[in-house]
């Protein structure tokens, strides 16, 4: 069994921010898969959902189920990352004032979706944009 | 702990949602950044925020909380409310600040993580 989704996340719309993740947890949660990985999943594509409305105005979210696990490709054609590193350290972020007023920015999006996915890759291209690819595998 | 006995120690208001009257709490998580709620807030239930959006909901939802309450006497809107309803996520409203309103709670019983 293999199911497909794909979500177009507005940029700039903070209010709706987290929709998509909200529905693809609706789904997995249909199919009956364990608690603990719906929220891992939850958790790492809402990370990435925020982080697209806050960065790069928005982009695309395509996620396949498997009977394996969950494959999350997340893209964007904001500014890219420019030092990955430092990204992937706790605490450190370029989020605006306005943003972290807003409950975000807290420098805690990466290291989370590193945290809750069993692997994390980050292509990135300055000017260009970001693709970001998470698997939750289903142990 | 109970949640009607949660909003009775924090002469808390109930906004939307029926309390789950024999729902047990045994733990709580206080934060205003999102963020952080996602990284250690796992298995906790209920949320103490003074944050009035609708991303507290979502974060919530995320992580299967059952109850939020806003701190300081604050009040989100109709449309945060809603979405809280929509997601079956009670919400209430304490008189009491985050430090007071978590005190209770922890010298009641209920842990951190």
């Amino acid at each position: 069994m293999t199911l497909q989704y794909h979500y177009n996340v507005p940029g700039d719309d903070f209010v709706h921010a987290g929709e998509a993740s909200g529905h693809l947890k609706g789904v997995l949660r249909q199919l009956g898969y364990p608690a603990d990985v719906v929220r891992r999943v939850a958790i790492s594509m809402y990370e990435g959902e925020i982080n697209m409305v806050i960065h790069a105005n928005g982009g695309e979210i395509d996620a396949e189920i498997d009977d394996r696990g969950v494959t999350l490709v997340l893209k964007d054609q904001g500014p890219g990352i420019p030092d990955i590193e430092k990204a992937m350290q706790e605490g450190w972020s370029t989020a605006s004032d306005e943003i972290r007023s807003q409950g975000f920015g807290a420098g805690m999006g990466l290291p989370n979706m590193k945290k809750y996915t069993d692997r994390l890759q980050i292509d990135t291209v300055l000017g260009v944009g970001t693709t970001l690819t998470m698997r939750i595998d289903l142990h | 702990m109970k949640m009607k006995d949660i909003l009775t120690l924090l002469d808390a208001r109930l906004l939307r949602g029926l309390p789950e009257v024999e729902s047990e709490f045994s733990s709580a998580f206080s934060s205003d950044m999102m963020s952080d709620v996602l990284a250690y807030g796992q298995g906790q239930g209920l949320l103490l925020t003074g944050l009035l959006n609708q991303q507290v909901i979502r974060t919530a939802e995320m992580l299967d909380m059952r109850c939020i309450v806003f701190v300081r006497g604050k009040t989100p809107g109709e449309e945060v409310l809603d979405l809280a309803a929509e997601k079956g996520i009670a919400v209430a409203c304490t008189p009491h600040g985050m430090f007071t309103a978590s005190g209770l709670l922890y010298q009641a019983g209920l842990t951190g993580v």
